[in-house]
């Protein structure tokens, strides 16, 4: 159970990116974050973690709130969520093996992590991993060699290396191209419900976002506009999240002559199919 | 290339008449500065020793030939100690500027106080020649193998450092957001993270200094001690020609060997 | 399947004797190279009560007495500098185009390359060396050095750049029925024109480095004053020596850098 409160980031260029946001997840809920580019949801997954420390507001996991962590106590609450991100942010230079043992780094020793002696039971959870995500084969490949659904995969089971309880996931299919987008995307969902994980997800393809997730948030300028089922979102709701023109802007692209409704109608039963 | 009019007619310039006249400046003052250069450096030679210059060539090359092969008894040991002065110093430096170059970059630095030193270190280590700091070191610790040594580490600490620093500067910084998620600590973030991507750049800049330092160790022991240069400073003052001779082809082949295998291994990487 | 339990990194060196044997190879190097380096401790204790002197010396740096003499050593430095770039920037031009594999016969080639490999295989004290015993004591052997050295530098990297350029344009410009001067002009020299004055100017800011050490070996320059403050044991001149090297060194390096950026 993750509680966000009043949450709120100033970066020192003096940029707002986060004004006081409140979010919960429950666990096992896969939430998605929809939202404009630069509306913050980059900003906001990263306080999670702290890889951008927030300028005030609480972030509770379990109760325990995030941001009065001193160093060694963050480290050990990192250990706990798992982070896939969008250009895939694999070591290019490492064998796929030790990108994916490189989740257990927080459970490891510094010495014994630099030899590459990890205990035999994360050698075999890796393998297991590299198996279930389809890359058996690429053990010891370079990660510079793989294709970008590949890069993703060694990414995802990286992040799950880590025996995490919550996954944070940051625009996974913006690099990709559709189909793969939509296999990468089904390949995180299973796992967190295999794993029973609770799970955000920074996403733009707001059809995905409609199919994969059980809850959206709307976030623009920093603030959440919408929060609701996943089934309910609609024309008014991206209107309320993306701001009018913006929309129009979506409806010419998809060159149809009827009504916002249908047009709108269109586009997401495209993602139930 | 304009269109100036000219008595009415339009003519067919290179030039603007303004680009033409910052040129006719720049010109007459290289041309000023050459003849200044000149009329001084003439001056201050002795012309005599020039004219004659042909003709002792002459005497110095018919005498260089046969080299002297039994020389090269003596040149062997001289080539070694040559050789470990450029390893050795090359190490060093390399091993320094790791420390070094963390501390300069911006992205790993711990504090921009530290950071200013260290960049004062660098610029001074790099614009001063490794003959220059010998002629220091050789006061400081007495002439031989080790003050040679340390000329060469420290002028190529700053070379070194320099190049490592702004490697570290370009890193890719998505990979190290990854590896710091997963609640690694600071020095497991390092070597995962930044050492993978680094270390490819840090050997070839190694290895290319190593390179140019071999170049350098050939001289640094005219004022540092050891190596080849004394030998040929030695048999220069002696005016023994064929054994210059064999002292040059030496230096000319640890040269292209040490290119060779810089060469390669800067292949091998990537 | 039964997964695995172990995982061994790939090592780069796979045959074992060559992996090992390399690494007890280069540890019995380091070994015994390591215990020649003689490190005398009552000398550099010595060295190290000079220490005091040195550093106050250099905070102290005393630009007057031996004043005219940094003046005369720093314009000589200048002035070599200058001479041999100039000099060199038109002779480097023939030797790059005769070491281009794609413009030159071959044996025109291997001359020309033989030619640079000898040039930049000595370095520009060694040189220095040889033209003060042809040349007498003074500047006129440091321009010579300079020059040679400048000519090796540009003419291998300008040489690269010609192997480098595109052919098309050169057969084009046969084809209009060109002869050879025609081609390197209409050819080849517009497409590296940039990079060589890039190069000579960079090639400058080295001469000058080097100018402030062949001195050293009576090839004059600043370096001679420097020599002399040392032997002498005038830290507070030589200090002051230093400062004025390091000094121009970054001046001349940023005046190039910006240039050279123009340029491009």
């Amino acid at each position: 159970m993750i509680e966000i409160r009043d949450l709120k980031k100033k970066y020192p260029s003096g940029q707002e990116a986060l004004k006081g946001v409140n979010l919960e997840v429950h666990n096992n809920e896969v939430i998605a974050l929809i939202g404009p580019s630069g509306a913050g949801k980059s900003t906001l997954i990263r306080c999670i973690n702290r890889l951008v420390e927030p300028t005030s507001g609480q972030v509770l996991i379990d109760g325990k709130d995030i941001t009065s962590l001193n160093t060694s106590e963050l480290r050990k609450q990192r250990k706990k969520i798992g982070m896939i991100f969008q250009e895939y942010a694999l070591v290019d230079r490492l064998t796929v093996m030790e990108n994916v043992l490189s989740g257990r780094l927080g459970y490891t020793g510094f010495w014994k992590s630099l030899f590459r002696k990890f205990p035999s039971e994360d050698i075999s959870k890796a393998y297991a991993l590299l198996e279930r995500v389809g890359l058996s084969d690429y053990v010891d490949s370079r990660a510079d060699q793989l294709s970008g659904g590949q890069r993703q995969r060694v990414g995802i089971a990286r992040a799950l290396m880590q025996d995490p309880t919550l996954l944070l996931v940051d625009e996974p299919t913006a690099s990709l191209d559709p189909k793969t987008s939509r296999q990468v995307m089904r390949l995180i969902i299973e796992l967190v419900q295999e794993h029973k994980l609770a799970c955000i997800i920074n996403i733009h393809d707001v059809i995905l976002a409609k199919q994969f997730a059980q809850r959206i948030i709307g976030l623009q300028a920093g603030q959440v506009v919408y929060e609701g089922k996943s089934d309910d979102l609609d024309t008014n709701v991206l209107t309320k999240i993306y701001g009018e023109e913006d929309w129009n802007v979506k409806k010419k692209d998809s060159n149809s002559d009827d009504s916002e409704e249908d047009d709108a109608q269109d586009i997401f039963s495209l993602g139930e199919k | 290339m304009p269109l100036v009019k000219k008595n009415d007619v339009l003519e067919w310039k290179r030039r603007t008449p303004r680009q033409t006249l910052t040129r006719f400046i720049l010109l007459l003052v290289a041309i000023v500065a050459v003849l200044v250069s000149w009329s001084f450096i003439s001056a201050e030679t002795t012309w005599e020793f020039v004219k004659d210059a042909p003709r002792q060539i002459q005497d110095f090359l018919s005498r260089m030939f046969p080299p002297d092969i039994k020389y090269f008894g003596k040149i062997l040991p001289a080539l070694w100690d040559t050789i470990t002065i450029s390893v050795f110093g090359t190490g060093i430096a390399v091993v320094l500027s790791f420390f070094l170059a963390i501390l300069a970059a911006k992205n790993t630095s711990p504090h921009p106080a530290v950071r200013l030193v260290v960049l004062t270190i660098i610029v001074a280590s790099r614009s001063v020649n490794s003959m220059i700091w010998a002629m220091i070191l050789v006061q400081l610790v007495g002439p031989g193998l080790f003050a040679s040594i340390l000329a060469i580490a420290v002028r190529s600490l700053g070379m070194v450092s320099k190049l490592f620093y702004e490697a570290i500067e370009e890193i890719d910084k998505e990979p190290i957001e990854a590896i710091t998620a997963t609640g690694a600590s600071k020095l497991q973030i390092f070597v995962y993270g930044y050492l993978p991507q680094l270390l490819p750049t840090f050997i070839g800049t190694a290895v290319y200094r190593w390179e140019n330092n071999i170049r350098e160790s050939t001289i640094i022991g005219i004022v540092g001690g050891g190596g080849i240069g004394l030998l040929l400073n030695s048999a220069i003052n002696l005016l023994a020609w064929n054994k210059v001779l064999s002292v040059l082809m030496s230096i000319l082949a640890t040269v292209v060997f040490a290119e060779y295998v810089s060469a390669r291994v800067r292949k091998a990487l990537s | 399947m039964e997964t695995q339990k172990t995982w061994k990194k790939k090592p780069r060196i796979k045959n074992v004797f060559l992996r090992y044997g390399l690494l007890v190879l280069i540890l019995a190097y380091l070994i015994i190279a390591g215990s020649e380096i003689n490190i005398d401790p009552a000398r550099i204790a010595k060295g190290w009560s000079r220490m005091g002197s040195l550093f106050s010396g250099f905070f102290h740096p005393d630009f007057s007495s031996r004043g005219k003499y940094i003046v005369i050593g720093v314009f000589e430095s200048l002035t070599m500098t200058i001479l041999s770039s100039l000099l060199s920037t038109f002779l480097s031009i023939p030797i790059a185009l005769g070491s281009s594999r794609n413009l030159v016969p071959k044996w025109v080639y291997l001359i020309c390359r033989t030619l640079l490999m000898l040039i930049r295989s000595f370095h520009a004290v060694v040189m220095g060396i040889i033209f003060v015993i042809m040349f007498g004591y003074g500047p006129f052997a440091g321009v010579i050095t300079l020059m040679l050295n400048s000519i090796g530098f540009i003419g291998k990297l300008l040489a690269e750049d010609i192997e480098n350029i595109s052919s098309e344009q050169i057969e084009a410009i046969k084809a209009t029925g060109a002869n050879w001067f025609q081609v390197v002009a209409y050819g080849v020299w517009p497409q590296i024109s940039t990079r060589f004055i890039g190069l000579s100017i960079y090639r400058a800011d080295i001469s000058f480095r080097q100018s402030t050490v062949i001195g050293i070996v009576g090839a004059g320059g600043i370096g001679t004053v420097l020599n002399t403050a040392m032997n002498r044991y005038d830290y507070n001149t030589a200090g002051a020596i230093l400062l004025v090297i390091i000094v121009l060194v970054l001046v001349t390096e940023y005046i190039s850098s910006n240039v050279r950026r123009r340029i491009v």
